[in-house]
């Protein structure tokens, strides 16, 4: 078996200190949450530096399992800064929680380390490896307040639901293995391209079948029904964190597994049938998402339900794809564009709803923000950032990745979609001006202490240097993008 | 000329630092100091800017200053570069000069008040994207400044967010802002889609490039054309106020008076305008798209003009005026005469921003009331506002020599050359509601008895910071129609027609489209001209009447018109039954039916309706989410069936 | 014992009933636990078909993801039970259908 050290360093550096070196730490030193804190957070840094620098050491890796450089590394380094933003937010939270265990910072940097594999797989053993050691973690981080009663529901619902999805996702890696004899990419995309399939319908059957499994882990209709309850009852630091890594890392294997699925693009019979299924889907979750944010009174469950209508913008890069000639809008970049974008804005919502929470679970109701302005100017000046950039106005980062996506569409031919993407966005202003219309524009009911932001305030403000940054300058990631 | 790009940076810059510092950097004069020098610097390079553009031939005026690569992929391509050329120095020379008087007065005007800092933060930041709307060379720059500016402006609106204010379906002045911000996104979003049509038929967003290739790509394509122009009308019907997106302005006057002045009277509202003009070749090459502008934008005017008839405050009458006179501007634009539709752009920005001002003078004087019913008699006491609004009536009414005059009669003779007779009527009988709510207006703040109560209210001059801005922008409403000087009254006197030579290459290729009126109509275009200043002399005169004493006549008259009818003929002449025929049948007509039915009813319940259907459908449908895990199992499962069917059954065959 | 003697389709179809089977006991069992064993037969059907289909094909590969299922079923078991038991210290019960706080 071929083994590329070199290229492979970021993935051997977190296994390493999270299966070897972790272990032991937590095993010899007790009760030090601190050094088991800087520990992760030096990993995850070590080993984000460590796939930028590598980025351009492109190839395959464990005897072609993984895929190395470009696509895989840009996505480790976004997991492994998203994991250090989530790690930074979270033990002020847990403090003023009082819950702060050691554990958690490994359950967290373990997901990193899945969300890495699903990037870098090119196998789908790999795959099921890489969305499972995410979702476990993210199962016990979600029930992490194991005596809130919110918290453990939300991990029951999301265990359940989670495992139910993984039952179907391996039917169909399981199909498209009988229907290919393989379960590597490359052989996978050479079987379709050459029309070799032994059954061509337990291929389809098995592709839709994986579909689906993604589509659940992204939240899309009618498979997003477990996110509203589980964003809103985990714990808000584990909130921040999966619903924008975890997302990501989903489309991270969603874009390279519709590439070995559909090597000659939507040309086929049955892919155009797929296609008007996935467009369906798309619709379908941005106006659900969105019309039932707008209902919502607390603060969580609206920015969870406007969770599952992004998953809906970003699913119409799917449907665009790649770009066909050197010159077209290419769907998948917009698809990463818009998931870089979506962290920094949905990470750094969380964030200030985290620092906002109060230790009984208050303070987490639409109404409590009224005045905040007042109390809190930098907080809620941030929070009106991600907002804008959530609702998709310029100049925030969050405008780029939705125009791209609606112009990817457009150009393939879905003009209806995008109409509808624009119908919800507009839907969609409606909530997320009303958090900024509480905050601004009315006086506020209390007069509540809230802990300092403490380290939190490093995450609120990367996020909002990313969300305006990248909205000047979205060059500076296309130029990446376009080197792959 | 690349210093030509400064002039957006000295907004930013001044946004920043009082954004970043705000009380920090010490008193409300240094503040004040900060946000106007930074409006007045972008003012001076902007008129050095001019200045080398008149120095270059006639046809080269224009050229583009890249700032920087804003997103490239694949063969989409925009810079952040702004153009510089006839039209948009116009604009950014109206926008920085108002601006910067504006930005004086509001020194005075919010003197005390506890954000004064936010509130010139906010100026800035509006201006600043004010100047990319204009001065972009690209859809997406001027999309960018469109949301920017909507948002300065949804900001301001809410700025004194604990205040109570009255609207239809609000409380709150938060209400206003948020009302104001969803109804232009969905005109926004009109914009977007209109943009990616665009890209996808000219590969480009340059406006340089699609006004060049546009009769090339969309040649022959009438139906896309019209989808696109039309898209992009919808966009300007939001930010211009027009029918069906227009409820949000006279909401909007929940803003301090200075905002409404400079967003929602000089500037902001004339992004439409400013977007169609940008645009003129593809509008022109749309003739169901010119005839939808015409009809909606004179369908606007009469409408909001009848409306303006029988409010009572001060700031409402003054914005159904600005609908109203932007109503005016669409149709200019409708019936191809792009000129006078930029020409009353001007003039309406000298003497609405006036208007504007001179009742912020007012409630200023007089602790905050704008119930013109409770005024009256302020002549004596605010001797320069008095002067000044005096003015800026004269000039909207279209009395000859104010600027309003020419601009308006432009726009009413173009009205009749290449649009018919009828809409020439109707926008006279328009024309004649601006002159009688105008005065109706004046008459009933500063003429008559005083109404106020003199124990609680004690009327004052305002400062010098206010009132230097009004006799400035007074000065400029009296005289700054001698730019557009039509044909008819210059040629005689070898007059030159400025802004028409001026603006005449960047409309060039649009006019050049569009049937021409040749043939000489002098003695038509003096009869008419002589009708529609007559028709606003009537107005004032009618207005003067009626209202110099207070309201009492007026209201009187309403209530004697249907009981005693005899007495009112024999007792009041031949004057009254003008009144009783012409004017209260509109007043009632307007109250009853316009007013309360197409705007509240109708227009207002289209928004409010289709926001209670959303969440009414948010309602029904989050009853899916049942909370149990199983139930959630279930529609999955319904879900994965569905779909395996849906790809499989083809297959079977 | 070669597998030519049992043609494929019988263990494609012993797997989907089996996988229906642990389905329909999601659906409708109310006991978090009886759930989970479920999943567990609706994972361990889809094992049989890999099995099936490697063998079939001469490719180890299915047989290897085999195993990989079986570890990961493993660890969600572990988790799984932890939560379920962490349920029952907070709400007395292991009834999915009285687990519904949060809805709407």
């Amino acid at each position: 078996m071929q083994i590329d050290y070199i290229g492979s360093l970021p993935l051997i550096v977190i296994w390493l200190a999270l299966g070897a070196i972790g272990i032991v730490i937590q095993a010899f030193v007790r009760d030090n949450t601190r050094l088991v804190f800087g520990y992760y957070v030096a990993t995850l840094g070590l080993t984000g530096l460590a796939a930028i620098v590598l980025s351009g050491h492109k190839g395959a890796s464990f005897g072609g399992m993984i895929t190395l450089g470009g696509y895989a590394n840009y996505f480790d380094a976004l997991f492994c800064g998203a994991g250090i933003m989530a790690l930074l937010a979270a033990r002020p939270y847990l403090q003023k929680e009082e819950s702060e265990v050691d554990e958690f910072y490994t359950m967290l940097v373990s997901s990193v380390a899945g969300m890495m594999l699903m990037a870098h797989a090119s196998n789908l053993v790999v795959l099921f490896v890489g969305i499972e050691l995410m979702s476990i973690s993210f199962y016990v981080m979600a029930g992490f307040f194991r005596t809130s009663t919110k918290s453990v529901e939300a991990a029951l619902k999301y265990f359940l639901l989670g495992c139910f999805a993984t039952g179907f996702l391996v039917y169909g890696m399981s199909l498209i293995y009988g229907g290919t004899g393989s379960l590597a990419y490359g052989d996978i995309a050479r079987t379709v391209v050459t029309q070799q399939l032994t059954y061509p319908t337990l291929f389809v059957v098995g592709t839709t079948l994986l579909v689906i499994g993604l589509s659940f882990k992204i939240a899309a209709f009618p498979f997003h029904q477990w996110a509203p309850d589980v964003y809103e009852g985990a714990p808000t630091a584990v909130t921040a964190f999966m619903s924008t890594a975890g997302k990501a890392a989903a489309f991270s294997a969603f874009v390279a597994v519709f590439v070995a699925l559909l090597p000659a693009g939507w040309t086929s019979e049955i892919a155009q049938n797929q296609q008007i299924v996935i467009a369906v889907i798309a619709a379908a979750t941005m106006l659900l998402g969105n019309i039932t944010a707008v209902v919502q009174s607390n603060v969580k469950r609206m920015l969870a339900y406007s969770s599952v209508a992004h998953a809906g913008y970003m699913l119409m890069g799917i449907l665009a794809g790649p770009s066909l000639g050197t010159d077209g809008m290419n769907g998948h970049h917009a698809i990463v564009f818009y998931a870089t974008s979506y962290l920094f804005m949905q990470m750094g919502a969380f964030v200030v709803v985290g620092i906002l929470e109060r230790r009984d679970g208050g303070f987490l109701n639409i109404d409590d923000y009224a005045g905040l302005h007042h109390r809190h100017p930098v907080l809620a000046a941030l929070m009106a950032v991600f907002m804008f950039s959530l609702a998709g106005i310029p100049p925030f980062a969050g405008f780029f990745g939705k125009y791209m996506l609606f112009a990817a569409a457009i150009e393939r031919g879905f003009t209806w979609l995008a109409i509808v993407g624009v119908v919800s966005s507009v839907i969609s202003a409606w909530f997320y001006l009303g958090l900024i219309v509480k905050m601004y524009f009315q006086d506020a009911k209390d007069s509540g202490h809230e802990a300092p932001a403490g380290l939190a305030g490093f995450t609120l403000a990367v996020s909002v240097v990313g969300v305006v940054f990248f909205g000047l300058f979205p060059q500076l990631l296309i130029n990446i993008f376009r080197s792959w | 000329m690349n210093y030509a790009a400064l002039i957006p940076l000295f907004p930013l810059v001044g946004f920043a630092i009082i954004g970043l510092f705000g009380r920090r950097l010490g008193s409300e004069k240094v503040i004040g100091s900060i946000a106007s020098l930074a409006v007045l610097a972008s003012f001076v390079t902007a008129v050095a800017v001019f200045m080398g553009l008149t120095s270059m031939p006639a046809d080269a005026r224009s050229f583009t200053v890249p700032v920087y690569t804003w997103i490239a992929t694949g063969s989409f391509s925009v810079d952040i570069a702004y153009q510089f050329d006839q039209l948009s120095i116009l604009f950014t020379l109206i926008i920085t000069g108002i601006g910067f008087l504006i930005h004086v007065y509001s020194t005075g005007y919010m003197h005390g008040d506890r954000s004064f800092p936010r509130f010139f933060a906010y100026l800035n930041l509006f201006v600043f994207m004010m100047l990319n709307l204009v001065l972009a060379s690209n859809f997406l720059l001027t999309f960018l400044g469109w949301e920017g500016v909507g948002l300065a402006s949804y900001l301001l609106i809410g700025f004194w967010y604990d205040r109570k204010f009255e609207g239809s379906g609000i409380v709150w002045t938060g209400d206003a802002a948020k009302k104001a911000f969803i109804v232009n996104r969905i005109g926004d979003f009109g914009v977007l889609l209109a943009m990616f049509m665009l890209f996808n038929a000219f590969g480009t967003l340059e406006y340089a490039t699609i006004n060049a290739q546009a009769g090339v790509v969309l040649g022959g394509q009438e139906t896309l054309v019209t989808m696109i122009t039309l898209l992009l009308f919808l966009g300007c019907t939001g930010k211009s106020a027009q029918i069906p997106l227009g409820v949000w302005l006279p909401d909007a006057m929940a803003g301090p008076t200075p905002v409404s002045a400079l967003i929602h009277a000089a500037t902001m509202v004339t992004s439409g305008i400013f977007l169609i003009a940008r645009t003129n070749v593809l509008f022109a090459m749309s003739p169901t798209t010119m005839a939808v502008v015409t009809g909606i934008g004179i369908t606007t005017a009469l409408i909001a003009g009848t409306v303006g008839l029988v409010q009572n405050d001060i700031k409402k009458v003054l914005a159904y005026s600005t609908v109203s006179q932007l109503g005016f501007m669409f149709t200019a634009l409708g019936v191809g005469a792009f000129t006078a539709g930029v020409f009353h752009v001007m003039t309406h920005a000298f003497f609405k921003a006036l208007l504007f001002l001179g009742s912020g003078s007012v409630i200023h004087g007089m602790h905050e009331e704008q119930d013109i019913q409770k005024m009256g008699g302020l002549k004596k006491y605010m001797p320069i506002t008095y002067k000044t609004f005096l003015v800026g009536t004269l000039a909207i009414s279209g009395i000859p020599l104010f600027s309003g005059f020419f601009s308006k009669d432009e726009i009413l003779w173009f009205a009749w050359l290449n649009g018919s007779p009828i809409l020439w009527a109707v926008g006279a009988l328009a024309a004649f509601c601006t002159a009688f709510y105008m005065w109706r207006l004046t008459a009933l703040t500063f003429l008559g008895k005083e109404r106020f109560d003199h124990h609680h209210v004690h009327p004052h001059e305002s400062p010098k910071s206010m009132t230097i801005p009004l006799i400035i922008l007074a000065v400029l409403s009296a005289v700054g129609g001698l730019l557009g000087i039509p044909h008819v009254l210059g040629h005689p006197l070898h007059l030159p027609n400025l802004l028409e030579e001026w603006l005449a290459p960047i409309f060039a290729n649009g006019v050049a489209l569009l049937p021409k009126h040749t043939g000489d109509h002098t003695a038509l275009e003096f009869t008419l001209m002589a009708v529609s200043v007559g028709i606003g002399a009537f107005g004032i005169w009618l207005a003067h009447s009626l209202y110099k004493d207070g309201t009492e006549k007026a209201r009187a008259l309403g209530a004697r018109f249907s009981a005693v009818y005899k007495l009112l003929w024999r007792k009041y002449g031949v004057d009254e039954v003008y009144d009783v025929l012409i004017v209260s049948p509109i007043v009632v007509f307007s109250r009853s039916f316009l007013w309360k039915m197409v705007d509240v009813v109708l227009i207002d319940g289209i928004v409010n309706g289709s926001a209670r259907f959303v969440a009414s459908t948010g309602n029904v449908i989050r009853r899916i989410q049942t909370g149990v895990a199983q139930h959630y199992a279930l529609i999955m499962m319904v879900g994965i069936i569905a779909l395996i069917a849906i790809v499989t059954v083809p297959m079977l065959k | 014992m070669l597998p030519t003697t049992i043609p494929l389709d019988w263990y494609l179809i012993l797997s989907a009933v089996l996988f229906v089977t642990g389905v329909v006991g999601v659906l409708t069992r109310r006991n978090a636990i009886i759930i989970f064993m479920s999943i567990e037969l609706m994972l361990n059907a889809v094992n049989l078909s890999l099995v099936a289909f490697s063998a079939y094909s001469g490719d180890i590969g299915g047989q290897m993801f085999v195993f990989f299922i079986m570890s990961v079923a493993a660890a969600e078991a572990a988790v799984g039970l932890a939560i379920v038991l962490s349920l029952f210290r907070n709400k007395q019960t292991i009834y999915v259908d009285d687990v519904n706080v949060m809805k709407w």
